[in-house]
Parts: structure tokens; C-alpha cells; sequence
């Protein structure tokens, strides 16, 4: 299809041919055209934020719940820097986004116009790629271009600046054309490698798989295939923070999250496996703890789409590029063809060797009457929600530990977090977008009261297109992970580490149009959580919980797997002067 | 927690306690990047080694496909194995990018470098120069009574021994381009 059209037409024309049924944005001088043309549709379903932040992370929400790209429009200037920290965020956790930004027209850029900012230059580092479109003849080839990178190979989010003139003038619309682009990242892995990872997997003793992100990204046939595999093979399976639901956790292999605050048993598993295959994780820093103790003994095989993964921190002996999906078909062809071999006598000797570390029951705390510890509280939701349609997201503290500690998550997309950059902020616009996705799911934001202020103002956009979050604010009036490090690593100096004025939320959740609850004895919360789920619209939910709960277990900085604290009893001088200058 | 178990003269586990993977020898490296000729492609290109801390000797790059707007970038960097290694995925994964060659690893290669020299001398040193130059091939573009620009084309030690060679006879300033290369051959 072509025809004539202004570049602001054009926009919303590609939007619609790539099927975008949902934009979260934020008007302002520079993109006036694009949102005329907005407005003169009803295709398109544009969610008002209120600041250009919740944008972009509630775009994020609506991709990782959907699989779908988020897409954001925002103004020049303040609304492009403002989009910053998301675009970030996206970048870290290679979430799908493409954010439109409006520009000063072509023949004022460089003359430090009004809401003028380099922001091709300004979000370079923080894009998977960008583009500044000075003619509407390329517009349209641009916005698809766009949605092409965002979504092949590693996703990512990708921003286009559209000067204001270009969106007035008038140009020819072209429609996608499949595989106009030269970016074509390979998706199948190499088979001779792929033979080497299943000849290893027959004859490995203690195995595991090591499953991230990545597993997620590639689709829900991505977290079939690991069911499939884990099933067949009987291997242990862990997760990092970003791939939790890939595999289920009610399955009869799962370890629970690893890392820095993982389970005993997937780290000590971690630790001690014979054959590590990572699936879509990247060695982050919160999973190895310290190099030169990961893992000693193992083969380490690591399938991945992005060939920059490979060999960037951890070297593996059994690199396969390609994506998730494509490789794990070809694993378990490979496997079966060749007899379905494992070497079952050792890996059951293997498994009772977990079942021993299982029986640690690392994630047990001491229990209070009088005070809501938060574990309990995050128990206590677990319980009264696992059934529902449930969809989480968090902030990021301590209480995004415990979340992906005690809540299980049986399906893929259901868990929205900030896990590489770790926006304190997320997770409230996230919410949004994920309940704007799923209008009748049961959408819960597991927050800290501090990480909660942060994008606060998003309560509007809530309760103006009436999505019936839930804000389930573990309120210990602390930033409770930065008061753990005082407390273990700088001689109990809580510097700055507590907040003196806090709102009442109840009354911020009515001068909001919203419901407030507040809870602080035990003995209440399950009433209050279902009054929490009853509620047909969007509640601020102030579970007030004891003020020095530590997050355990903990791999303090500078240590390894085989070294986590298990409790306070063991927090004594742990972290020395060499693993202090790590966060 | 169990013993290690490797089997002697394995190469294909990754014990880092026993054998160290990632060799800490610099290494100096000659990339070329094809890249497509769009606004802030050397942008990216420079932000990824300042953002990742990677170090840029020397950095050259022209349009050299007019039709396809494509240029080519040649890099001359310097790290270890694993930084290398690191630098030429980065580079791959940039979306302009079309083709990362490592000269160095895919060898041999031919190198180039071209620069212009001016020297400001009288008498015996001015004479000294001129013979100089001449042993280098070195060519004469602009002169005054008491000033040479030579222009010379080289690797980069030969530009480096003539700057040396040049610079008790006079040298006050010299540019350089940095380096150009290709793999010899078919």
C-alpha cells in the first residue's frame, strides 16, 4: 500500500499496520500532529501517564505480559530525558520498545531551541538503536524498520526523534515489507555444538539448568521446549530473577531463583553441578558472586542470541548462538534421535544430593504474633491469590527479593521486574501497562514504600482508564535493602536510610479517587488481602511489617556460592574490605 | 561438597582455581567495521569503546561504497584475548554494522598510514632533511626557504622512525591519519 499522507498520519498508519493497539504517552508542543492524528482514530488506545517514565515502564509491562512491543510517544526535551531511565531499564532486561519523541522542527535543531535536546545523542548508549527521521519520505520505512530491530534477535527498545516539520509535511506511506532490513541475527544454533552439549548432558553426573530472561524473550513455545527437556532429562532447574515462570514452580525439578539472594539449593547446586547449561541468562554479577569460585567443576554450555553473552564474563566451553526456541527443538531432537540417554543412576544420587540441601529450608524465618513479618505477608498472598489469573510486578528492594522468593510463578509473562538496572519506580507504571493488557486478570505490584513514592503520581493513570491495580506496599518505613548493607557492611550507620515524613496512604489512596487499606496485625491480613482482591478497582494496600527484617539467604559481595548466609546468626564481620566495594 | 572431578589433560572444563582461561597479554588488534553510512554510526562506534572502556590507538573511516552508503571503519586497539574477543561482538552487534574483520586474526594484512610532516630548519639540518626523506620516499608538497612539508605513506613504525629521525632537524608538526588496511589476497 502506498499513498499520500503527512509524516503525522504516517505514524499512526505504521502503528496500526504493525498491529499496535495500545501507545502510553504524554502530549506536548513538538508531537501535536501525531496526537491530532491520534485523535481522529479509534484504532489505537492511547493511555495518558503522568510523567513520561510511567511510560515507558508501563510500556514495559504491556511487552513482557504480551510478548508484544511496548510502544511509547512522548515530546522533545524534558519528555525525551524524561523517557531515559526506561529506556535503560528496557535495555538491561531486553524488553521490546519503540519509543516515539517528538523534535523541534529540522531547521532549528542545534539552535538550543525551546524543549530541545540531543536526544538521538542523549539515548545512544541507551537504545538498542535510534533513528532521527529529517524527511517524512523515510518515515515510514523508519517506523517499521523500527519494529523490526526492537523485536529480532536480543530485543531492545528503540527510539525514533521526529522533527515537528516532518510531521507536517507530506510524503508517500509504504507498507512493512518483510526482511527489508539487513539486521537479521541468526535464530538456529550450530548442530555440531548443539550435538556436543546433548553428548555431554548423556554422561553428566550432577547437571542443572540455568535458565534467565532469555527463555521468556524467545516465547511461550521457548518455555514448553524447557519443560519438555527438563521433563524428559529429570536435570535440576534454577532460574535468574528475569526468568522465573519459564519453568514451572510447582515442577518436580525446580531449585527456586539463584544468586546473590537464591535459594541454598540452587546456589549449592550451582556450585557443585558437573554440567552447567545456561539457557538464556547472561552470568550477571547477582548470579556468580565471585569468578574465580563459580562453579569450579562443571562444563558450562551457554545458548544465547546475542553472541556478546558468550564468553563476556564466565568462559564456557559449549557456546551455541541462536535463539531459545530454535535451539532447545533442535537439543531435544538431538537427544531422542540418539536413544535419550542420561546417565539416570548418577543424576538420581545427584538429586538426592539437592534433596539434602533442599532440607536446609533456607527461605525459613522466625515467625511473629505481633508484628507482620514480610515473608509472612508475601506467604499469605501467594496463598490467597496463586489461583487467580495473577499477574505481578515489583519495585526493587528487598521486597523484590522476598516476591521472588515466596511467590511461585507457573506460567511464562506473569512476572514483571526491573532485574539489570533496578528502578526503584517500576513497578507501579508497570502494573498499569500489564493490567491495561489484561483487563480482567488480578494485577499486583509488590512494592517497598520507598521504591513506591517514586512513580506514585501514576495512581492517576489508574484510576482515569479504571485498571484495578493493586499496590501491595510492604510498608517498613526503611529503603530496607540499602539499611541490610549499612547493617552488615558499614557498622550499623544507617545513613539516610529511612524516611521521616511518610503519607498516610490510606487518605493518598482516597485523595487519589482510589482504595486505601491499611494493615499491621497478623491477625488481619488475610482479611485484608481479600478485601484487597474484592475490590473492583485500584487499592493502595499499606501492609505495615517489622522495620529490620534482613533478606536472606544472601551471598554477601566478594564471596562464593557455597558461602551464603542462611540467617542472622551468621552475619558477623562477613563481608570484607575487598567484597565492600561491590554493590 | 564433593571433589573436583577432571579428568587429566581436559581441556573442557573451566576449573578457574586450576587453570587460568583468560590470558591478561595485551594484544594489538586491526578491525575494519563496514558500516552503513548513516548519521552517528562513528558515534556509536567510539561510544561503545569509551562506554565499555576499550582502548582506540588509532581510528580511520571514509564512505567506500558510494551506491550501497557504505563506510569502512579501521580500528587499531589494544586488551587482552577476552577483551578482544568482547570488542568484536560489540561491534557485530551494532545494527548498521554489517561485517567486524579481525585483519590481525584473519591475516595477513596490509596496513597503511599516511602522513604530512613540516619541518622548519636552515643550513646542514634542512640538507640532512631533504636526504632523510628521500631514504623514506617521502614526497615534498609545500616549501618555503626555511620549511619542508613531506608527505610520507607507510606503516605505522615507518611514519614513527621518520617523525624520530625528524624531530633534532626540525620537526614542529605533524598529522596523521591513522591507519588503513586490508587482508592481502583473494
Amino acid at each position: 500500500m502506498t499513498r499520500e499522507m503527512t509524516g503525522a498520519k504516517m505514524v499512526v498508519q505504521a502503528l496500526k499496520d504493525q498491529g499496535v493497539d495500545t501507545v502510553f504517552g504524554y502530549p506536548g508542543g513538538a508531537v501535536l500532529p501525531i496526537y491530532d492524528e491520534i485523535f481522529l482514530q479509534n484504532d489505537i488506545r492511547h493511555i495518558l501517564v503522568r510523567h513520561e517514565q510511567g511510560a515507558v515502564h508501563a510500556a514495559e509491562g504491556y511487552a513482557r505480559s504480551t510478548g508484544k512491543p511496548g510502544v511509547v510517544l512522548v515530546t522533545s526535551g524534558p519528555g525525551a530525558t524524561n523517557a531515559v531511565t526506561g529506556l535503560t531499564d528496557a535495555l538491561l532486561d531486553s524488553i521490546p520498545l519503540v519509543v516515539l519523541t517528538g523534535q523541534v522542527p529540522t531547521f532549528m535543531i542545534g539552535s538550543d531551541a525551546f524543549q530541545e535536546a540531543d536526544t538521538v545523542g542523549i539515548t545512544r548508549p541507551c537504545t538498542k538503536h535510534n533513528w532521527l527521521v529529517k524527511d517524512t519520505e523515510k518515515l515510514a520505512e523508519t517506523m517499521h524498520e523500527a519494529f523490526h530491530v526492537a523485536t529480532a534477535g536480543r530485543p531492545g527498545p528503540v527510539l525514533i526523534d521526529i522533527p515537528k516539520d516532518v510531521q507536517f509535511a507530506t510524503g508517500t506511506y509504504q507498507g512493512p515489507k518483510p526482511a527489508a532490513s539487513h539486521y537479521q541475527p541468526p535464530v538456529k544454533g550450530d548442530l555440531e555444538a548443539i550435538t556436543e552439549l546433548v553428548a555431554a548432558m548423556e554422561t553428566a553426573k550432577r547437571p542443572i539448568f540455568y535458565t534467565g530472561g532469555g527463555v521468556i524473550n524467545s516465547g511461550t513455545g521457548a518455555s514448553q521446549l524447557l519443560r519438555e527437556l527438563v521433563d524428559a532429562t529429570g536435570f535440576p532447574v534454577t532460574s535468574t530473577l528475569m526468568g522465573l515462570g519459564a519453568y514451572p514452580a510447582s515442577g518436580k525439578q525446580w531449585l527456586g531463583m539463584l544468586g546473590m539472594h537464591g535459594l541454598y539449593e540452587a546456589n549449592m547446586a550451582m556450585h557443585d553441578c558437573d554440567l552447567m547449561i545456561n539457557i538464556g541468562a547472561r552470568f550477571d554479577d547477582r548470579i556468580t558472586g565471585r569468578l574465580d569460585a563459580f562453579s569450579p567443576a562443571s562444563t558450562k554450555a551457554h545458548i544465547d542470541i546475542d553472541p556478546s553473552s558468550i564468553n563476556k564474563v564466565i568462559r564456557v566451553d559449549i557456546p551455541i548462538v541462536g535463539d531459545v526456541a530454535h535451539v532447545l527443538e533442535d537439543v531435544l531432537k538431538i537427544w531422542k534421535s540418539r536413544g535419550r540417554k542420561t546417565a539416570a543412576a548418577e543424576v538420581a544420587q545427584w538429586q538426592e544430593q539437592i534433596q539434602s540441601w533442599r532440607d536446609v529450608r533456607c527461605l525459613a524465618y522466625t515467625g511473629s504474633e505481633a508484628t507482620i513479618k514480610p515473608q509472612y505477608a508475601l506467604e499469605r498472598l501467594e496463598a490467597l491469590t496463586k489461583n487467580h489469573d495473577r499477574y505481578i510486578t515489583t519495585e526493587v528492594g528487598q521486597h523484590q527479593m522476598w516476591a521472588a522468593q515466596f511467590l511461585g510463578f507457573e506460567d511464562p509473562n506473569r512476572w514483571m521486574t526491573s532485574g539489570g538496572l533496578g528502578t526503584m519506580g517500576y513497578g507501579t507504571p508497570a502494573s498499569i501497562g500489564v493490567q491495561v493488557a489484561h483487563q480482567d486478570a488480578l494485577v499486583i505490584n509488590v512494592a517497598g514504600e520507598a521504591s513506591w513514592l517514586m512513580n506514585m503520581q501514576e495512581m492517576g493513570t489508574a484510576v482515569q482508564y479504571r485498571l484495578p491495580v493493586k499496590q501491595f506496599i510492604l510498608n517498613n518505613e526503611r529503603l530496607g535493602m540499602v539499611r541490610q548493607w549499612q547493617e552488615l557492611l558499614h557498622g550499623e550507620r544507617y545513613s539516610h536510610s529511612w524516611s521521616e515524613a511518610l503519607p498516610d496512604f490510606v487518605k493518598l489512596a482516597e485523595a487519589f479517587g482510589a482504595k486505601g487499606i491499611m494493615v499491621s496485625d497478623p491477625k488481619d491480613l488475610d482479611d485484608a488481602i481479600m478485601e484487597m482482591i474484592e475490590y473492583d478497582g485500584p487499592v493502595i494496600f499499606d501492609c505495615l511489617v517489622e522495620k529490620h527484617e534482613n533478606c536472606f539467604p544472601m551471598i554477601p559481595s566478594g564471596k562464593a556460592h557455597n558461602e551464603m548466609l542462611l540467617g542472622e546468626a551468621e552475619t558477623q564481620g562477613v563481608i570484607q574490605s575487598g567484597g565492600a566495594v561491590l554493590v | 561438597m564433593s571433589a573436583l572431578h577432571i579428568k587429566k589433560g581436559s581441556t573442557s572444563h573451566s576449573a578457574y582455581n586450576l587453570r587460568p582461561n583468560f590470558s591478561d597479554v595485551q594484544e594489538r588488534h586491526t578491525i575494519t567495521v563496514l558500516v552503513e553510512n548513516e548519521p552517528g554510526v562513528l558515534a556509536r562506534v567510539i561510544g561503545l569503546f569509551s562506554g565499555r572502556g576499550y582502548n582506540i590507538d588509532s581510528l580511520t573511516v571514509a564512505e567506500v561504497d558510494h551506491t550501497g552508503h557504505l563506510s569502512r571503519i579501521t580500528i587499531v586497539t589494544t586488551g587482552t584475548p577476552q577483551v578482544i574477543e568482547q570488542i568484536k561482538a560489540q561491534l557485530g552487534r551494532i545494527v548498521p554494522v554489517h561485517e567486524v574483520t579481525d585483519l590481525t586474526v584473519e591475516g595477513p594484512f596490509v596496513e597503511r598510514e599516511l602522513a604530512i610532516v613540516k619541518v622548519v630548519s636552515e643550513g646542514d639540518k634542512r640538507v640532512e632533511a631533504m636526504r632523510l626523506a628521500e631514504i623514506f620516499r617521502a614526497k615534498v608538497v609545500d616549501t618555503t626557504l626555511n620549511s619542508f612539508i613531506f608527505e610520507l605513506t607507510g606503516a605505522p613504525d615507518k611514519i614513527d622512525a621518520f617523525a624520530e629521525l625528524m624531530r633534532p632537524l626540525g620537526l614542529t608538526k605533524i598529522a596523521r591519519t591513522g591507519v588503513a588496511a586490508l587482508l592481502r589476497g583473494s
